[in-house]
């Protein structure tokens, strides 16, 4: 069998009147059962619009214009709504930034869950509550009976996004897209969902894809990482190799950016200047004109992802081999 | 149930109609019309549309505490010999038959299109919204003496009598759910960008769901406040429709052809016949005004606790 997910060479263009812009280019990765894996970036490099072209749902002036999404053995870019529709939410699920934002105001939770659960499955109201109380144990809900009858306003933001993520669950899913799920909590909800998360996916062997910037939260949870700068993967492979060595310049700068990484009243590392916006990607590598390693082929050719060691490592840089990146950034 | 109930005693609702006094003694009024209106045939001294208690002997007697007044009716007898209280009781069932039917026909339109074009946007946006112009455009009398003048032509004066209420529902209905389609559309372009509604199409809802259940619900606020108005709206332009005689026929008269029968006596002193039916309506629609008034205090987020 191959793998559970498969992107390959995805291209996501947004038609706007100015013209049409790719906020999505060539990006591909695999992913299998039970793995999960880290997209990082800034914001605006592409990473939510990669987990919404994954299931198909980009809103109205973008579109994907190329390249393959592969889930269990088939390409579902070219599916009906109607299939497409069976798939989301029961084979893929999402888990949003905002769980203040996510549930709907006016419902019950039980009113949410259960209907989630008569739109893909065949059962009734009352083997659907079954499951929903089940799911809701699971992410560990006190006294799930009486919070089925409660409204959103009634929780606080970690049982939000509990109940989300229960929400996330309900069908058993193959394929979770979490899209900075703690952003919104505070430090020790956060690592509170981040536990489950992992936990869950463990549990049932699904994979994860998780959607952040928060380069700590990666490295806990996840087993990949694939960092995305400007609508492409610019370097990836194992979680634990990454974080220790980063090859690509942004990766480093991005780590060495990290609070951690200095000592304490020391002046924090930035990398200079802004992402670009998506009207003026610069030529060749979208890096070169921050980039401190920059050569004359940079800002000519577009670098594409490449092996680089035995770690499965993929970088997309020219200077990486002909720059002594490893022992560098071994020193600081 | 009694989750509900409780739920109910507790709410922000309850809290502040308890403190507004004109907001209490609205909803009476308001009840006791109700409640008169429905239990019409049964509280009302005499049948109006029965012929056999009409006597034309007994035309334009004044009210009873008037020197020539009978006591056998209380608010004296309009011209055609006719108690008038039962007359005007069986005219405020009628006019709330009409406002309430009215105001349905024109929710329920509204609602469907108001949500489809703010939803859906775009042509489908662009081509309801020019239809609910064009609609506004036209006075709703020019609308109401086509459409009768057509049916009295059509299907004879007799069977207009019949027909003459659910022909002024529809009448009234037509004319104005344009205000329900612009009010609904504006809260449905504004929910509907929100992240709740994303997670209901990532849950893999249809479009009919996400509109019926998550984004409507979320949208009635606005519609039960104009609700209210719109009723009121609705029993006057009933009345208008019956004083231009273009409304209920005399045989069955609302409280607007009351006024009208009346209006013609007016100076030779039979003010009563006038007086009585206009005060009713006058009545009728201030507690549902007074209450719309309240309830768009209460619903407006804004204004919450301010």
């Amino acid at each position: 069998m191959g793998h559970l997910l498969e992107v390959n060479d995805l291209e996501v263009k947004f038609a706007l009147r100015l013209g049409e812009l790719t906020a999505i280019n060539g990006v591909s990765f695999t992913l299998d059962r039970g793995q999960r894996l880290g997209l990082v970036g800034e914001s605006g490099a592409g990473k939510s619009v990669t987990g919404f072209a994954i299931i198909n749902l980009i809103s109205k002036p973008g579109y994907i214009s190329g390249g393959q999404v592969v889930f269990d053995g088939r390409d579902i870019t070219a599916l009906s709504d109607e299939a497409m529709r069976n798939i989301r939410g029961n084979r893929i699920s999402m888990i949003f930034q905002d769980p203040m934002m996510t549930l709907n105001p006016v419902l019950t939770i039980g009113t949410q869950m259960t209907e989630t659960l008569l739109a893909h499955r065949n059962i009734s109201r009352a083997e659907a509550e079954d499951i929903a109380l089940e799911k809701l144990r699971k992410v560990q809900i006190p006294s799930p009976e009486k919070r089925l009858k409660q409204y959103p306003h009634e929780f606080s933001g970690g049982m939000r996004q509990r109940i989300v993520i229960a929400i996330a669950l309900l069908t058993d899913p193959m394929l979770i897209i979490a899209d900075e799920p703690t952003t919104a909590l505070d430090v020790t909800i956060q690592a509170e969902i981040m536990d489950l998360l992992q936990e869950l996916c463990e549990d049932d062997e699904m994979g994860l894809i998780l959607i952040t910037h928060d380069l700590a939260v990666v490295s806990q949870v996840t087993q990949r990482i694939a960092v995305m700068y400007a609508g492409k993967i610019v370097e990836t492979g194992p979680t634990g190799a990454i974080i220790r060595s980063p090859r690509h310049p942004y990766t480093q700068g991005l780590i060495n950016a990290l609070p951690g990484s200095r000592q304490a009243g020391g002046r924090l590392n930035q990398i200079p200047g802004m992402m670009p916006t998506l009207t003026d990607i610069p030529a060749g590598c979208a890096f070169h004109p921050r980039c401190e390693l920059r050569g004359t082929v940079c800002d000519m050719e577009v670098p594409h992802l490449r092996s680089v060691d035995s770690h499965q490592r993929m970088v997309a840089c020219h200077m990486v081999e002909s720059s002594e990146i490893d022992r560098t950034t071994s020193k600081a | 149930m009694k989750q509900m109930w409780r739920r109910f005693q507790s709410s922000y609702l309850l809290y502040s109609f308890k403190r507004d006094r004109i907001a209490m003694v609205s909803l009476a009024v308001l009840v006791v019309l109700l409640l008169v209106g429905i239990a019409a045939p049964l509280i009302s001294p005499y049948d109006p549309y029965d012929p056999g208690n009409i006597d034309i002997m007994n035309s334009e007697i004044p009210p009873a505490w008037m020197e020539e007044g009978d006591g056998a009716f209380l608010l004296g007898t309009d011209i055609q010999g006719r108690d008038l209280l039962s007359t005007m009781i069986h005219g405020l069932r009628l006019s709330i038959i009409i406002g309430c039917g009215a105001v349905v026909l024109q929710a329920f339109l509204g609602i469907v299109i108001g949500l489809l074009s703010g939803y859906l946007g775009g042509k489908t946006d662009a081509i309801l919204m020019r239809i609910a112009d064009i609609q506004l455009s036209f006075p709703y009398l020019m609308v109401a003496i086509f459409i009768s003048a057509i049916f009295q032509v059509a299907f004879g004066i007799g069977r207009y009598e019949e027909l003459a209420v659910p022909l002024l529902v529809v009448i009234i209905g037509l004319a104005e759910w344009p205000v329900y389609a612009r009010t609904v559309r504006a809260s449905v372009m504004g929910e509907k960008n929100k992240e709740y509604v994303e997670a209901a199409r990532v849950i893999g809802l249809s479009r009919t769901i996400i509109m019926v259940r998550h984004i409507l619900p979320n949208a009635l606020t606005a519609v039960m406040v104009i609700s209210t108005i719109q009723v009121a709206n609705a029993v006057m332009s009933e009345a208008a429709l019956s004083f231009l005689g273009l409304g209920m026929p005399v045989t069955r008269p609302s409280l607007g052809s009351l006024i009208r029968s009346g209006f013609e006596y007016i100076f030779s002193g039979s003010w009563w016949i006038t007086m009585f039916p206009g005060v009713l309506l006058v009545l009728f629609v201030l507690v549902i005004n007074l209450l719309g008034d309240w309830l768009r205090d209460v619903l407006n987020p804004k204004l919450y606790k301010g």
